[in-house]
């Protein structure tokens, strides 16, 4: 045991109020307030295991309550793969303590030492039949206190939930189709809005004819503010065919130019910059270098591309405002609401409801405002807004695009000496409520503008943005990782999953392939050969044993492998990729190991791992968001397309269970991995390195003519 | 404006309505019944499938005049909380979604393919589901959940 005076997890330090947390109601259920929010990765149902643990009740008993600025606590945004590990362990720790204070108050009233009463399913027993019940002392016990350090979680050997696949709580009601997402949500009398958004980048408002629009039967309003505008109308056919009378009549002023998609690197490398040193290592006894090697890779614009458009419903009340959002931030969204409807904080609500999955920082937000902004002509109604599919797809923000050199110095050996990694990106992260000035997309667009944000990165004591994952994980002896942050933003881009780590560990996992094939060495020893890190290793022997690593040389099917652990602090995954490769290639099957440290739930684990590991491929083979000199062109699944059930590889995951060691997100961990096992198959299979995402027919032979 | 019929989820139905409003929105925001989900709008993602006589059809850009007298199947009519299809029950099983918002869509396709093959292989599944979009990744397990399906229903 630690000497160290005990602490509160952050959640928990930040949001002290034991009653934030858990509350028993009446009627035999139990109350868990997270302040995560569902986002399709399972995470309302881990957190009720763990409450149910903690407690000893049914999971039945659990009720989940949705993120609210009204009540719930403030846990800042669902991302990063950090919800098991802040509202896991504060929800654990809160429930602990609220487990304690029970067993004090029955131990009194039922005149017994609290260590010969038991907890089951609610009910605390002593000996000779005395029992009373969480609910039964409820009315008894304030938990409007703060939480204490000290309250000791079970230990592991003691929880009947964590370490279990309980099923899903949200499941049965999407398989049966009850209304269970924003898009679903009817309020009464709500009216319905879309927004009109210009198709050339950044193009401003200047005429817009509205009778046409006004002529449509259910219409109630046009709004518009500098270059926002709108309409509501009582139905969505009816906003749906106002918004196009109001498209057909607008006229725009000259947008801002984009740069070349088929030249970022040049773009990247060319605009004014911030750089960063973020890490360096020098040899105490320098080896001789004997050469140098460099390569520089690149990944393209990504779009989230959810399956849904993103969506909110706004209610004004006077100068007050209920906002409903599938954003990831129910309180950071209300700082920049408040920013632009230039109204305090309190005066507004943001309360969570689902939406579609959710990848990182999307256009739920920017709808949430043109919703607050649309509705504020609707005469006190709600007013669900809905965007349109190429909107979605071209307006929200994207992942960045990424030119990373690798420099390598080797010794007469072909063993690395020193290591350079430099990184060219735009910020990863534009997220609202962080900054002075609002993060929301139509608080651009009105006539008093605020500035657009510029992204910037999350420093690296968070993982960093663009640098995640840059600082290698191998023990060469020496390096220099540098970033370079632009000062310029053309295309907008806010965070996508991993952040730049799937570009770093692309460029990483690739370049050491080239140096593994160079030596003639396999390459998962010669990856073995720089980790020390014994949790590393683990996962890389487990794939390899998994995946019967080096399966015999087959013409037309190549084998590579990608490690990394997330962020160099969260999640171990290893990857094997088994592709087919002639001038298309097809992923036949990723084989995956995978350390969370303890799991909570198994099943949610591998199911976020296997979804990591699908996406990642898709973004490997298919994905780029395209554009011309004006305007985003890939504005539909056409456009943009993404991977199909037929060319969907096989995938198999090994999961690493270690209960002892804290629980750490699974949603990022496999796409970096993954995305450098089938760029390094790919150099198995047909000799050649490409090393310009994504993966094509084209960019494989222009890989080729370069030779 | 002329009545539209035709039998939703078993039931006749009589819509009144202009003729050339898509199926979904009708069965969203007319008839109440919002498991059909909005994905694209030009029948490029499958969210919004739901079965028109025999077949799994994008109901987005299918007008209301072209399914008068057809029968229409839902999520909704697929099966209930108390009598869930047996690929509700799948699905279930195989905890085969992450967001599951496409999933209604899917299940229309696949419930489409189990009437006009029994017992499809692996790659007649992910045949019948690839006009289905799905962004989280769950495919392999969805196309599970279908096969288990099936097993269920030849057993049964």
């Amino acid at each position: 045991m630690s000497n160290a005076t005990p602490q509160l997890p952050v959640s928990l330090a930040a949001n002290p109020k034991l009653s934030s947390w858990v509350k028993f109601a009446p009627d035999g259920e139990v109350a868990i307030s997270p302040g995560k929010v569902e986002i399709g990765q399972g995470i309302v149902t881990a957190l009720a295991q763990i409450a149910a643990d903690e407690l000893d009740v049914d999971i039945g008993r659990i009720r989940m309550v949705r993120a609210s600025t009204a009540s719930s606590p403030n846990e800042g945004v669902t991302s990063g793969s950090l919800s098991i590990q802040q509202s896991g362990r504060a929800i654990r720790q809160a429930c602990a303590e609220v487990r304690r204070i029970f067993l004090g108050i029955a131990s009194d009233r039922l005149g017994v030492d609290p260590t010969a009463l038991t907890i089951e399913d609610g009910t605390i027993s002593g000996p000779g039949n005395i029992s009373t019940s969480y609910w039964e002392l409820a009315e008894e016990v304030s938990l409007d206190r703060d939480a204490t350090p000290g309250a000791e979680p079970k230990p592991v050997a003691q929880r009947a939930l964590a370490g279990r696949s309980v099923e899903r709580l949200d499941i049965p009601d999407k398989v049966l189709g009850k209304p269970r997402f924003i898009h679903d949500t009817a309020l009464s009398s709500m009216l319905h809005g879309r927004v009109l958004r210009p198709e050339r980048s950044r193009a401003k408002l200047d005429g817009l004819t509205e009778d046409v629009a006004r002529a449509v039967p259910g219409f109630v309003a046009v709004i518009r503010d500098g270059s926002f505008a709108g309409v509501v109308c009582e139905t969505e056919a009816a906003a749906e065919a106002a918004i196009a009378a109001l498209r057909k009549s607008a006229t725009w002023l000259a947008g801002e130019a984009l740069p070349d998609e088929n030249n970022l690197a040049a773009f990247l490398k060319a605009q004014p910059v911030e750089s960063t040193v973020v890490g360096t290592r020098t040899s105490p006894n320098p080896r001789r270098k004997a050469r140098t090697i460099r390569s520089q890779f690149t990944r393209p614009y990504i779009a989230h591309a959810s399956i849904a458009p993103s969506c909110a419903i706004a209610q004004w009340n006077g100068d007050r405002v209920h906002v409903w959002t599938h954003s990831q931030g129910v309180y950071l969204l209300r700082t920049d609401l408040a920013l632009v409807l230039k109204i305090p904080v309190d005066h507004i609500t943001v309360e969570h409801l689902e939406g579609a999955g959710c990848y990182g920082h999307n256009a739920a937000d920017d709808v949430a405002l043109d919703a607050a902004l649309l509705a504020k002509a609707a005469g006190g109604k709600p007013v669900r807004v809905q965007w349109s599919r190429a909107d979605e797809m071209t307006h929200g923000p994207f992942g960045a695009a990424m030119a990373i050199e690798i420099e390598a110095d080797l010794d007469a050996d072909n063993e690395i000496v020193a290591w350079r990694h430099t990184i060219w990106s735009n910020g990863h992260a534009a997220r609202p409520g962080r900054a002075s000035q609002p993060a929301l997309l139509a608080g651009f667009e009105l006539e008093h503008p605020f500035p657009r944000t510029i992204s910037s990165n999350p420093p690296q004591a968070n993982g960093g943005g663009a640098d995640r994952n840059s600082i290698p994980l191998y023990d060469f002896p020496s390096w220099t990782i540098e970033s370079h942050r632009l000062l310029t933003m053309p295309v907008r881009t806010s965070a996508l999953r991993t952040l730049g780590a799937q570009g770093n560990v692309f460029a990483i996992e690739s370049f050491l392939d080239e140096i593994a094939a160079e030596r003639g060495e396999d390459p998962l020893i010669f990856r073995l050969r720089h980790l020390s890190d014994e949790r590393a290793r683990d996962v890389i022997r487990s794939v390899a044993k998994r995946a019967n690593w080096k399966p015999a040389a087959k013409a037309g099917t190549g084998y590579g492998v990608g490690f990394a652990r997330y962020k160099n602090t969260g999640a171990y995954c290893a990857a094997i990729a088994e592709i087919e490769g002639d001038e298309d290639i097809r992923v036949r099957k990723l084989t995956l190991a995978v350390d969370v440290g303890e799991a909570i739930n198994p099943d949610g684990v591998i199911n976020q791992i296997e979804g990591g590991a699908i996406q990642a491929t898709s973004w490997v083979l298919k994905e780029r968001v395209r554009f011309d000199s004006e305007r985003i062109t890939s504005n539909s699944w056409t456009d943009y397309p993404i991977l199909r059930f037929s060319e969907v590889p096989r995938v198999d995951v090994e999961l690493i269970q270690r209960s002892e060691t804290d629980p750490v997100g699974a949603g990022e961990a496999a796409h970096a991995p993954v995305t450098a096992a089938i760029a390094n198959a790919v150099f198995d299979c047909l000799g050649v390195r490409v090393r310009d995402l994504p993966i094509t027919r084209d960019s494989l032979l222009a890989a080729m003519e370069r030779g | 404006m002329p009545v539209i019929r035709f039998r939703l989820n078993g039931v006749a139905t009589e819509v009144d309505a202009d003729p050339n409003r898509s199926l979904l929105d009708i069965l969203r925001s007319r008839l109440g019944l919002t498991g059909t989900h909005f994905g694209c709008g030009s029948g490029e993602c499958g969210a919004c499938h739901v079965i028109v006589g025999e077949h799994a059809v994008s109901s987005c850009d299918t007008p209301l005049w072209s399914v008068a007298d057809k029968d229409i199947t839902t999520v909704e009519g697929l099966g209930s909380a108390e009598r869930p299809h047996p690929l509700q029950r799948a699905f279930i099983a195989e905890q085969a979604l992450q967001c599951g918002y496409c999933v209604p869509g899917i299940l229309m396709s696949a419930a489409a393919l189990l009437k006009r093959n029994a017992r499809p292989t692996e790659d007649d599944v992910r045949a019948a589901l690839d006009r289905n979009l799905c962004r989280c990744g769950s495919h392999n397990r969805m196309v599970r959940a279908v096969l288990r399906a099936a097993e269920d229903m030849a057993s049964s």
